[in-house]
């Protein structure tokens, strides 16, 4: 038998995943392991499939994902901590036949930024707001954000999140597809490949909304933070699966302005 | 074409400004004493007149990050606040002055600090002139004295913020905002097209064609030696700025013995001062800045020589006298006179302290 | 020529639309003028009281603390502004809520029954134009037919079918004000 080497391996039939033209050729600045990698070619390869780089603007977070301008092929624009769904709010106003999405972390869009989450949902601005999840701090090291789990460790709980002293766990997420400005909210995953496929419908289906002018369509992701929540990266989707699901379900809230009744 | 005259309240003058200027957004949170600026807007319907885009948003934060995301994409965009909403308004600013964005605020400045009062002051010059929020950066400042300056230095104000990629300020205040007086308005503007704007904001972040790079705003820049090439950047753009955006009105300047410099409302007291002394037979003119910054240094180191002091009068506790001081290099007598916490000089308190502070000390 | 204008009362007189007439009136004539208002809470169901100033030349402040000219609608209003009037400057008030009358002699006072007057005419939103045709009959600053143009200008269209009421409010107040 011949021996087989890479050339006869790397054939376009072979071919089953292939990197979106629209992530540029910077090298991640995420930790290895981490979901926003997995998320951004969610959104690149979603942009690309609807043919819509051309109508599309990103507004970029103060998070990890601040540089998300260095790793997708779109104009962008980056909004001070917690602003960018005011900023969208502006951009879409502006050029209501463009494809508005904002991009945050859980710091950004549930804490600092809660303000303008809520009411760019409530008016019902009709953007895509991608919101990931890692309960923690990530580019600031690794303090409690406001969805950091009950007992759950931090640099700033160093003893575990004590809900008599420093809060609950924000659902959010759950809040806002109580808004009648929201017309699709769903949390999501990006650890697995069936989860990817799922979240890669999701984030198509918010911005296909677009076009519909219905209001706010809103995709939670629960990812990882390896070296926030100091795990590597398997053992991190593996804690992730364990606590941070059962209080955070994976599912859809509300779909084409309706409630999904579970 | 004969002239539409108007009675308006200067806050009215820069709505109806700012919709026949062709501007394409206005984003605000109500505050006293200027809240008249969105209710006049949303009043007139600038979205069936011009499609101007108007919207009150959940806070002055809020605002001035739609104010920042409609600059981002080209358009010429403006918000408007009092005193404590301009303090939180200024994260948003610094992002603005940093990303080099043209936009153009209102500031009817009250009297402070904190809640302070609804009444007319100038105690955010400091503010207004020297940046406002963190970082190295500056504001073009515009003051107007009139409801006819109110209109005007709206279009003033968009021309310059594009000219320079630069927010733009104008520094107004209770007086100015709250009265009316005779206005002649101009025409109604066309707004530019999409097409348009994407060839004068080439930079603008309107989706990516095939044919150019990617457009990116953003203020943040890791690496510290590019940062700080971008702050020689723009600290060259001030100093054009300084050089070349200068505006003042020299009132009988030309045999003046002293000087009165002020602004905005304190320049039309100062002016009913000086007609009382220059009845007395004083001689006394009158430097009214129209830009605060650029501050008009050259042409108060040519009057220096000429005169035998100045007196500062400003409804702050001694504000702009700073930059008169750094001008006139002691060289002269420079004093200052103001009232403040909401309470407005009479033009005979003026009088006193000239007499006073100048003519006697 | 330059009148400067004190009018003050109590908010719902009608004290900043009769100083909106003056100033509309006063550029249908081509001349300049500025509206001063108190604003805040203190407008709001209390004292009002607005700075009115026209004038050939250009004006100079806005906010005066001597003025040609006081019209006066109520007593707290007179405490705080009878001083305020130039020496051989014009007070003119209403007598109705004025329980101290102006006490001046080196002032010329004018008062109007605007209050009944405005009873009598069937429509008390007239008298802040009793107070005005008072006000012109003394100082005649502004032709008739600019304040019929200011008046246009300043009442909402809706409202123009109150015009002749007005202009007879107008004449009546001319009519009935006297030297005191």
């Amino acid at each position: 038998m011949a021996e087989i080497t890479l050339k006869d391996i790397i054939k376009e039939e072979n071919l089953v995943y292939k990197r979106s033209k629209i992530m540029t050729n910077k090298t991640l600045s995420y930790c290895p392991g981490c979901g926003h990698g997995t998320a951004h070619q969610i959104i690149a390869h979603t942009i690309q499939d609807m043919g819509i780089q051309e109508q599309t603007i990103g507004v970029s977070p103060v998070g990890c994902s601040v540089l998300m301008y260095d790793f997708l092929d779109l104009d962008i624009q980056q909004a001070a901590h917690g602003r960018a769904p005011a900023v969208a709010t502006a951009i879409k106003r502006l050029m209501p036949d463009k494809f508005v999405f904002t991009y945050q972390g859980d710091g950004d869009l549930a804490a600092i930024g809660t303000a303008e989450t809520i009411h760019a949902c409530n008016r019902g601005e009709n953007i895509t707001i991608v919101f990931i999840n890692n309960g923690i701090y990530g580019m600031t090291g690794g303090q409690m954000a406001p969805t950091t789990l009950a007992g759950m460790p931090t640099s700033t709980s160093p003893y575990g999140r004590d809900t008599s002293m420093m809060g609950n766990p924000l659902k959010i997420t759950e809040l806002l597809a109580m808004l009648p400005g929201t017309y699709y909210v769903t949390r999501q995953a990006v650890h697995t490949p069936r989860a990817v496929r799922q979240t890669k419908k999701a984030i198509r289906k918010a911005f296909e909304n677009q076009k519909l002018n219905r209001g706010v369509s809103f995709v939670e992701i629960v990812s990882n933070c390896n070296s926030g929540w100091k795990l590597p990266p398997v053992k991190a989707n593996e804690w992730m699966v364990e606590n941070m699901f059962p209080f955070y379900p994976l599912g859809d809230m509300k779909v084409d302005g309706e409630l999904v009744n579970k | 074409m004969e002239k539409e005259l108007r009675l308006m309240k200067g806050n009215e003058a820069v709505a109806e400004a700012a919709i026949r200027s062709g501007a394409d957004a206005y984003f605000g949170y109500p505050i006293t004493p200027q809240s008249e600026v969105l209710e006049h807007l949303m009043l007139e319907k600038p979205h069936e007149r011009t499609g101007m885009v108007v919207l009150q948003a959940e806070s002055e934060v809020s605002a001035i990050n739609m104010v920042y995301g409609a600059a981002g994409c080209g358009r010429m965009v403006m918000t408007s606040s009092s005193s404590p909403g301009i303090s939180l308004k200024q994260e948003g600013i610094s992002y603005i002055a940093g990303a080099e964005l043209p936009c153009l605020i209102l500031n009817v400045v009250r009297g402070g600090p904190g809640l302070g009062t609804i009444q007319p002051a100038q105690s955010d010059y400091f503010q207004s002139t020297k940046g406002g929020g963190h970082g190295d950066y500056r504001l073009i400042v515009l003051a107007p004295a009139s409801v006819q300056e109110m209109y005007d230095f709206v279009e003033l104000g968009f021309n310059l913020a594009f000219k320079y990629r630069n927010p733009v300020m104008i520094q107004s205040d209770g007086i100015i905002g709250q009265m009316m007086e005779k206005l002649e308005i101009g025409p109604q503007k066309q707004r530019r097209s999409a097409e348009e704007i994407a060839k004068q904001c080439p930079w603008a972040t309107v989706g990516k064609p095939e044919n150019r790079e990617r457009n990116i705003i953003t203020s943040l820049d890791l690496v510290s030696a590019r940062q700080e090439q971008h702050n020689h950047k723009l600290q060259a753009k001030y100093k054009e700025i300084q050089e070349k955006e200068v505006r003042y009105e020299l009132i009988n300047c030309d045999d003046a013995e002293y000087i009165i410099v002020s602004y905005g409302s304190s320049a039309r007291l100062s002016m009913k001062a000086m007609d009382i002394l220059r009845a007395k037979g004083v001689k006394v003119g009158i430097l009214r800045l129209i830009t605060l910054f650029p501050y008009p240094t050259k042409i108060i180191q040519e009057l220096t020589p000429k005169v035998k002091g100045f007196l500062a009068v400003e409804m702050s506790c001694g504000q702009m006298v700073e930059d008169l001081r750094l001008a006139v290099e002691f060289k002269k007598p420079v004093e200052h006179f103001g009232r403040v916490g909401g309470m407005v000089p009479s033009p005979e308190e003026i009088v006193e302290a000239l007499e006073q502070k100048i003519i006697g000390g | 020529m330059t009148e400067e204008i004190i009018i003050a009362g109590f908010g719902g007189q009608g004290v900043l639309s009769m100083g909106k007439i003056l100033g509309y009136s006063g550029i249908s004539q081509g001349q300049e003028v500025s509206w001063m208002p108190s604003y805040g809470p203190e407008m709001r169901g209390g004292t009002s009281n607005v700075t009115v100033i026209i004038s050939d030349e250009r004006i100079s402040s806005p906010i005066l603390a001597n003025f040609d000219t006081a019209i006066i609608l109520n007593q707290q209003s007179m405490d705080k502004f009878e001083s305020s009037v130039k020496p051989g400057g014009t007070l003119l008030y209403d007598p109705n809520g004025i329980s101290i009358p102006p006490k001046r002699k080196d002032i010329n006072i004018y008062k109007i029954e605007a209050t009944n007057l405005a009873t009598e005419l069937g429509n008390t939103k007239v008298f802040n134009m009793l107070m005005l045709g008072a006000y012109l009959k003394i100082k005649p600053i502004v032709k008739m037919e600019n304040v019929i143009a200011g008046l246009k200008k300043s009442i909402p269209e809706r409202n123009h079918h109150l015009l002749p009421l007005n202009q007879k409010a107008i004449d009546k107040g001319m009519e009935s004000v006297q030297k005191v």
